[in-house]
């Protein structure tokens, strides 16, 4: 690895005086699975890391009935899989943060790092875009919210400024009678990257869907919605057939690339198949 | 560049030692600290022959700079035995004579503990589940599974 100095902040206010400082030059270190390997192999050399695990605002892990899931950028994937809270209430949440490399990753690897690091692939991001997160994000001005679906903006690219630092993901609950479900395709079940991953949640209401959202991984320069499946089903009874209508329009919303992973075409019918799946899960779930 | 002062326990010893910024744990462990049963394979987190754990849950030692270890307890393979006698895990591992090369055993073993002490009697499917991020080139999985259920039936494991 080619040197760096370490700075070990106590504190946000610490942190963010050190991105003020030598933001440009930095990388923010959390569970370092992405970061380490990018370092060892000389994609990413930083003059400086900062390791965020002294920030105590990073390492929250709160649900609330009104104002919803806290999850601090630096907790690790394994914590909010297992957390009872997430799965009940946020189980796409939690279906994605187990699929997150094996459990000696997972122990280390953070939410918020599998956001900024913005794969289009990243597993966190379609549950995250589907129950509608926000991005908590701290800089040398204060506070901003951005909605998750507008932070990536390109492949390896978000809105943060080198001065900015994510503190945390806040999702709304879903409330009564909701449920989610996350799908990734790998090749191997264990340590791989999704060739597609979809997310689907949904609320009923008097026996008709009265809200859906769809998210769709590695279909796209970033991981993005698929609103025309949404309006779709919004307002109707999601029967199997309503479902299949919904999978096929969920396609048109995807741009995939071919790649060693997976031709386009094979994309387009894994959002096809997946979007299905995750939807038929995510009203079970919902207890219909 | 200005090393650091490393506070740990390590296998349940307090320790202080010196490490450069840009040191890994792993290296640290190896180097500096004489471990030598936590192995460096992929150094990307992939093959888990690096696996300690940190604070009772296994980790990627690879993927960790030495500094985010400060006052944090970690368990190398060398701290799974109690003065000399071996853990339940050891012990089946020796007599279905699991280690073939011996490089990823190590790292398995850690899994395996961890498995055990979040799951005393866990099914076949949740050790394959648990040692999924270990990689054995000899392909020695089947004896480890065996071995893992054996060491499970055997004794109440504890926590490394």
């Amino acid at each position: 690895m080619r040197r760096f100095e370490v700075a070990l902040p106590e504190s946000l206010d610490e942190c963010l005086r050190l991105l003020a400082d030598r933001g440009p030059e930095s990388k923010l270190l959390a569970g370092g699975t992405d970061l380490l390997p990018q370092m060892k192999n000389g994609v990413t050399t930083p003059k400086h890391v900062i390791d965020l695990s002294g920030v105590a605002q990073v390492h929250v892990l709160e649900s609330d009935a009104k104002t919803g899931l806290r999850i601090g950028s630096a907790v690790p994937a394994r914590q909010v899989e297992l957390d009872a809270r997430v799965r009940d209430g946020y189980a796409a949440i939690a279906d994605a943060a187990a699929l997150i490399g094996s459990v000696q990753v997972r122990n280390l690897a953070s939410v918020g790092g599998n956001l900024c690091n913005a794969a289009p692939s990243a597993d966190m991001a379609p549950p995250l875009l589907a129950l509608e997160a926000q991005a908590v994000i701290a800089g040398p001005k204060g506070e901003r919210r951005v909605p998750l679906s507008d932070f990536f903006t390109g492949v390896r690219k978000t809105v943060l400024a080198p001065d900015e630092l994510l503190v945390e993901i806040v999702t709304p609950p879903p409330g009564p009678r909701s449920g989610g479900s996350y799908i990734r395709h790998t090749p191997r079940r264990e340590l791989d990257i999704a060739v597609v991953g979809v997310a689907s949640q949904v609320t009923l209401s008097n026996g008709v869907c009265a809200k859906a959202r769809i998210a769709l991984a590695a279909v796209a320069t970033t991981p993005i919605r698929a609103t025309a499946a949404e309006a779709a089903l919004e307002g109707k009874a999601l029967t199997p057939e309503l479902i299949d209508r919904a999978a096929d329009l969920a396609v048109q919303s995807a741009t995939p690339i071919s790649d060693q992973r997976g031709s386009a075409d094979f994309r387009r019918h894994l959002v096809r198949v997946l979007t299905r799946r995750t939807l038929t899960t995510a009203l079970a779930r919902a207890g219909a | 560049m200005a090393k650091q002062i490393l506070s740990s326990t390590i296998n349940g010893e307090a320790v202080e030692v010196l490490v450069q910024p840009y040191e890994t744990l792993l290296d640290a462990l190896r180097e500096t600290l004489g471990l030598t049963g936590p192995k460096e394979g992929c150094g990307t987190g992939d093959c888990g022959a690096c696996t300690v754990h940190l604070d009772g849950k296994p980790v990627a030692s690879c993927l960790m700079l030495a500094v985010q270890a400060r006052g944090r307890s970690v368990t190398t393979i060398e701290g799974l035995s109690d003065n000399g006698v071996l853990h339940p895990l050891q012990d089946a591992f020796v007599r279905h004579g699991v280690p073939q090369c011996g490089f990823c055993i190590p790292g398995v073993l850690m899994a395996a503990a961890a498995l055990l002490a979040e799951h005393p009697k866990p099914s076949e499917e949740e050790i394959r589940y648990g040692i999924a991020g270990n990689l054995c080139r000899c392909t020695g999985y089947t004896k480890m599974i065996t071995a893992i259920s054996e060491a499970a039936q055997a004794a109440a494991p504890r926590s490394a």
